[in-house]
Formats: structure tokens, C-alpha cells, sequence
């Protein structure tokens, strides 16, 4: 990397070696075992250009990474994981229960939820979590990130929604990131 | 691949092929269903997460039986698309909202408005209040 007098990247020179060689150990870990399962063969040639992709792919997207993927708890991780599941297919039910109904029963809201996570990656997985289960949308993030606009399908009771994202979504991911 | 399965495993993944496909019917319905765009958001969701899920589930029983290996592509399948899906919801309706998409007047609470936001004639009054809210707020 080029280092000119006026255009100087604040990350980029002070980076430990380790980072500069390998940015994001977990990021290529995911991508290596991801080529692995596609491809479905396990021969050295594969496992080595799989290995080259998980190298190269981490260095390009760099910049988008600014910061290093840390997962403080794994176990915690997959509760969250089995608690994302079993939540999607819950709301899943529930949807179809609504759709029975007339749309015009339904009381659909806008809602505000501060947000008290600081990590862009848990805000990420956050609102994701908010939008795979069925009923409810994260609809924007404000531009300071620390409030996150999301739409219900069917809230009759919005402060006891917004106390539910946070401790059952919010909470665990505090601890995870 | 034509090789004989019992009939419990048959059973199982015609349940979940139809399950899948059920899921699926469902929330385009829902599509069909709903009164504005934001609420119309919503219902795909159920055929991205469990309507794909059980028929990936399905695809994964079949072929771990009738090729004796077990058989993973499937889940790359479904992580992608937990990582897509959301993300493509998540736009729409940011999207929506920038460019002042009217809701149902039955909505509870009321969308900050953007920079670039178009109020729509029928939300443009309580919008616009929103606006002066939130520029004190940023003040």
C-alpha cells in the first residue's frame, strides 16, 4: 500500500502485521468452509484454492470491514441462534393466523426502538433478526444509529413489543459482541 | 437416485415439500391481501424463512437416503438467504419510506420522516410535525 503525503488512510499504517496478512480469521474461516460444502469435494487442490479464496476475499473487502468481527461468547451465540429459529417459525404461525383474518382487523404500527447496542455488526444482525421473523420489518436506522425505526403487522400492544425486541433480541447480543 | 426409501422418510418429505409449498402460497396471499406497501412487506418473509426451510429440509432427508451421504448444500442455501432476505425487506421498505409511500390511516405511531422525504397527501400533516420534532431534536 502506497503511503502519499496528503492522502493518508488512518487505519492502514498502524495495522499489526497479523491484521494486514490476515484481516478477518473468522470472515475467511466462514468463506473456506462455505467453498468446501459447495463444491463437495475435499481433494488438496480444492481445499487449497478454497484456502486462497478465504485469504483474498477478507483483503479486498477490507475497507467495509473496519473493524475486527469479535464474538465474545459463542455459547450464547447459538442460543441466540436456536431462539432466532424457534421465534421465525412461532411468528410464522401467528402470520398465518392474521391472514385468515379481514386486513382491516389488523393494527399495524410504526415504532421507535432506542437502541442501547453500539457495534454496526450486532445493530446489523439486530435489525436482520427484526425482519426475518414474520410480522414485524426494521424499516430505517437513523443516521446517528442509535434509534431503529421498524413497522408491525399486528401490534396491539407497542411498548410491551419494543420490551420484547430488546430483551429477547437486544440483550442476548449486548453480551455476544 | 431411484432407489427405494421407506415409507416413513417418503411420508416426511412429502409432508415438508408440501408444508414448503404451503408456506409459500401463504405469504404470496398475504402479498395479494394487504392494504398498503408496509404491511404487504411482511407476509414474503414467511416463504423466505420457513416455507424455503422446509422444503430445503426435504431436499436434505431425500438425498441423504437416496445417495446413503449426507447431504449439506442445502443449508449454504438457507444461510444465504437469511443473510439476503432481510436485508432486500430491510430496503424496500427504507426505500418506501424516503419516498413518502402512503400507509393505512389505521396505523399506530407515525414514521420519522427523511431528508429527502415527499409527504404524501394524506400523511403530509403529521409528517410535517415530525419534521419539526426531529430537527429540534438534532438541534
Amino acid at each position: 500500500m502506497s503511503e502519499g503525503p496528503t492522502v493518508r488512510i488512518p487505519t492502514e499504517p498502524r495495522d499489526p502485521l497479523w491484521f494486514r496478512l490476515l484481516p478477518h480469521p473468522l470472515i475467511s474461516l466462514v468463506i473456506l468452509v462455505a467453498w468446501l460444502v459447495l463444491d463437495g469435494n475435499l481433494t488438496p487442490a480444492n481445499i487449497l484454492l478454497g484456502g486462497f479464496l478465504a485469504w483474498l476475499l477478507p483483503r479486498i473487502t477490507r475497507r467495509f470491514w473496519r473493524h475486527p468481527v469479535h464474538i465474545r461468547s459463542w455459547p450464547k451465540l447459538v442460543r441466540f441462534a436456536v431462539i432466532v429459529i424457534w421465534d421465525i417459525v412461532i411468528a410464522n404461525l401467528q402470520a398465518i393466523r392474521l391472514l385468515l383474518k379481514s386486513p382491516q382487523d389488523l393494527q399495524p404500527a410504526f415504532f421507535v426502538v432506542h437502541l442501547e447496542l453500539t457495534n454496526p455488526i450486532a445493530i446489523t444482525v439486530l435489525a436482520n433478526t427484526i425482519t426475518l421473523t414474520p410480522g414485524t420489518v426494521s424499516a430505517d436506522l437513523s443516521s446517528r444509529q442509535e434509534r431503529l425505526l421498524v413497522h408491525g403487522l399486528h401490534v396491539p400492544d407497542v411498548e410491551a413489543t419494543i420490551a420484547l425486541i430488546k430483551a429477547r433480541y437486544e440483550a442476548p447480543l449486548k453480551e455476544i459482541f | 437416485m431411484s432407489t427405494e426409501l421407506p415409507f416413513l422418510v417418503e411420508l416426511l418429505v412429502s409432508a415438508l415439500i408440501l408444508a414448503g409449498a404451503g408456506f409459500a402460497v401463504i405469504g404470496a396471499l398475504g402479498l395479494a391481501r394487504m392494504p398498503d406497501f408496509y404491511m404487504r412487506v411482511h407476509l414474503p418473509t414467511a416463504g423466505t424463512t420457513l416455507g424455503v426451510g422446509c422444503t430445503l429440509s426435504a431436499s436434505v432427508i431425500y438425498f441423504s437416503f437416496s445417495l446413503q451421504t449426507l447431504s449439506v448444500h442445502e443449508f449454504l442455501i438457507s444461510m444465504f438467504l437469511f443473510i439476503t432476505a432481510p436485508v432486500s425487506s430491510h430496503m424496500m421498505a427504507k426505500v418506501a419510506l424516503h419516498t413518502g409511500v402512503k400507509f393505512v390511516d389505521h396505523t399506530q405511531g407515525r414514521p420519522w420522516p427523511s431528508r429527502t422525504q415527499r409527504p404524501s397527501r394524506d400523511n403530509s400533516q403529521i409528517l410535517s410535525d415530525w419534521q419539526t420534532r426531529d430537527r429540534k431534536e438534532t438541534e
